[in-house]
């Protein structure tokens, strides 16, 4: 398993893909911080006036990590788009189904290796406002919140990005599909009634970005990357029946 | 000696289509099978089967006796498999390429440096192993590709038309290692290419529309006597040839050419010294061998005809 996980790693560092990806979010989301940061800069004259007005945590923190929750949706299918759909048209998957390893690990070394990269793109983005932490008092309890919520839809967005790798032998039909699913599941509570609001990835992640850390809400992004891999394991495991 | 592997009844459906159709085999330890059948047989399915990357619709896969659908990382860990295009990752070294490979069969780890010098040496790689093999030729791609599959030494290789690619003279060397490979591990391998089965294999199999339509020891196919063929200045009369110890039928060719039919337990000696005895005078005299290539043609295009 651990083979599996720092073979993809190795090939995903080794390609400039991984790279871009990075460079790419680190500019988006650095300007977006320092718009975010002018802005407050501008109004904080006024904000000190008021009682019970959002400090820098509210007006900065939270818009950039809403963000940059959107942007990972745009940069992790991309990432994880190759992982099987490489290996079939590689034709190196039978190399992997006829070795002595299970179904379930190889989809979980595959998926580790991905997390190891979504982990380090999210670290770069907690460094923004931990970096404020130099200049003045953020709410600790609020940002950890966002953080955890940030790394779970991030999550889930590498298990989806997987299970739809597994489907077609063409990363950039993964990476599209994984882009309708997240989409969908975004702003499925556009949609009112009862039961599709309660499928919104969206909504869920702004209850943990208002600090509201709900157990359920944590169940579903964790239900929503069960879900994906075990979608995967059972994918992989038809392919050897039929071929 | 030991049985490696057997096939038992296997079949396999793609979709509508019966790829494989009640394939048995077995393989001894120490034995160069060699599969052959014309293109669509049904040999890269069979070997997929038996290499664990595709699970047959019917029929049972036993290694070493351990049944593949039961026991599926205990087996797979005694084969190596070179799939018809080799499994290689093109932005890798060919060291970290086979460390994976290695790791990925279960190689322990102080033994991995060994395996890994082993598998370079036998593929003749010693000095290719910081290139990327993206860059490496064909041939050496293909050499990469065995290296994966020996790396662990299983028990049983299995391989899918090895030299497909490659020039006469990387052909020669990669038939040599596979001889090689045959005195200690069975091997399995797949071709359309027919000399290549000759100068390698102990025993070949050939398989046409997904049925396994002959099996035998090659040295058998060499030493059966299919009849002789003769050549006489002053031929007798052809009952008197018919009267000759162990021959079942004589047909003319013209010119003093006969071909003779013979019993099983004729000898050519006896018939050369009786046509030399009745002054017959005996210009040629020419065992008539089924080879391979005969076999073969017989057996997938009279189906194909019938």
């Amino acid at each position: 398993m651990l083979a599996i996980a720092l073979k993809d790693l190795r090939g995903l560092f080794l390609s400039p893909l991984a790279w871009g990806l990075m460079a790419v979010m680190q500019l988006l989301l650095a300007w977006l911080f320092l718009v975010q940061l002018e802005g407050f800069l501008e109004l904080q004259p006024r904000l000190a006036a008021m009682a019970g007005s959002p400090g820098v945590t509210g007006l900065v923190v939270v818009p950039l990590l809403d963000s940059a929750a959107v942007v990972l949706m745009l940069l992790v299918p991309l990432l994880g788009m190759g992982a099987f759909s490489r290996e079939y048209s590689a034709g190196t998957l039978d190399l992997l189904l006829s070795s002595p390893v299970s179904i379930p690990r190889l989809v979980l070394g595959k998926y580790l290796a991905l997390l190891t990269v979504i982990g380090l793109l999210w670290l770069l983005t907690a460094l923004m406002p931990l970096s404020l932490l130099l200049g003045t008092r953020l709410d600790l309890g609020r940002l950890a919140a966002g953080l955890l919520g940030l790394g779970l839809a991030a999550a889930a967005y590498g298990a989806v990005a997987l299970f739809f790798s597994s489907l077609t032998r063409q990363p950039a039909v993964a990476a599209v599909a994984s882009y309708g699913l997240l989409l969908l599941l975004w702003l499925i509570d556009l949609a009112g009634g009862d039961l599709l609001p309660r499928l919104a990835l969206g909504a869920r992640y702004r209850h943990l970005l208002e600090g509201l850390v709900l157990s359920g809400d944590l169940i579903y992004f964790l239900l929503l990357i069960l879900a994906a891999l075990l979608l995967t394991m059972r994918r992989l495991g038809d392919r050897r029946l039929q071929g | 000696m030991e049985t490696l592997l057997e096939l038992r009844d296997i079949h396999h459906w793609y979709g509508g289509f019966h790829a494989v159709d009640g394939v048995s085999l077995n393989l001894a330890q120490g034995e160069v099978l060699g599969l052959l059948g014309p293109n669509g047989a049904g040999k890269s399915t069979t070997m997929r089967i038996l290499s664990g990357a595709l699970v047959p619709t019917g029929g049972r896969v036993l290694i070493q006796g351990l049944d593949m659908a039961r026991q599926p990382l205990q087996t797979r860990r005694l084969l190596g498999y070179l799939p018809e295009q080799p499994p290689l990752y093109p932005n890798l070294t060919v060291d970290e390429y086979l460390t994976f490979a290695a790791r990925l069969r279960g190689v322990p780890r102080r033994q991995r440096h060994g395996a890994l010098a082993t598998a370079k040496e036998q593929c003749g790689l010693q000095d290719h192993g910081r290139r990327l093999i993206g860059h490496l030729s064909k041939g050496y791609q293909q050499r990469v590709g065995i290296a994966q599959a020996l790396i662990h030494r299983p028990a049983l290789v299995v391989l899918d038309e090895p030299t497909s690619g490659l020039d006469p003279n990387q052909i020669r060397e990669i038939r040599d290692l596979i001889r090689g490979l045959g005195e200690d591990h069975g091997v399995l391998l797949s071709t359309h290419i027919l000399p290549e089965v000759e100068m390698v294999c102990d025993r070949v199999c050939i398989m046409d529309r997904g049925r396994l339509v002959f099996s035998d020891r090659l040295d058998r196919l060499r030493g059966r006597n299919d009849g002789l063929l003769i050549q006489l200045q002053q031929p007798p009369p052809l009952e008197q040839l018919q009267q000759l110890p162990g021959v079942a039928g004589v047909e003319p060719l013209g010119e003093g050419r006969f071909q003779l039919t013979l019993d099983e337990d004729a000898d050519s000696a006896v018939i050369a010294e009786r046509s030399v005895r009745n002054g017959w005078i005996l210009r040629e005299l020419m065992p008539r061998r089924r080879n391979l290539e005969q076999v073969f043609v017989d057996l997938t295009s009279g189906a194909r005809a019938a």
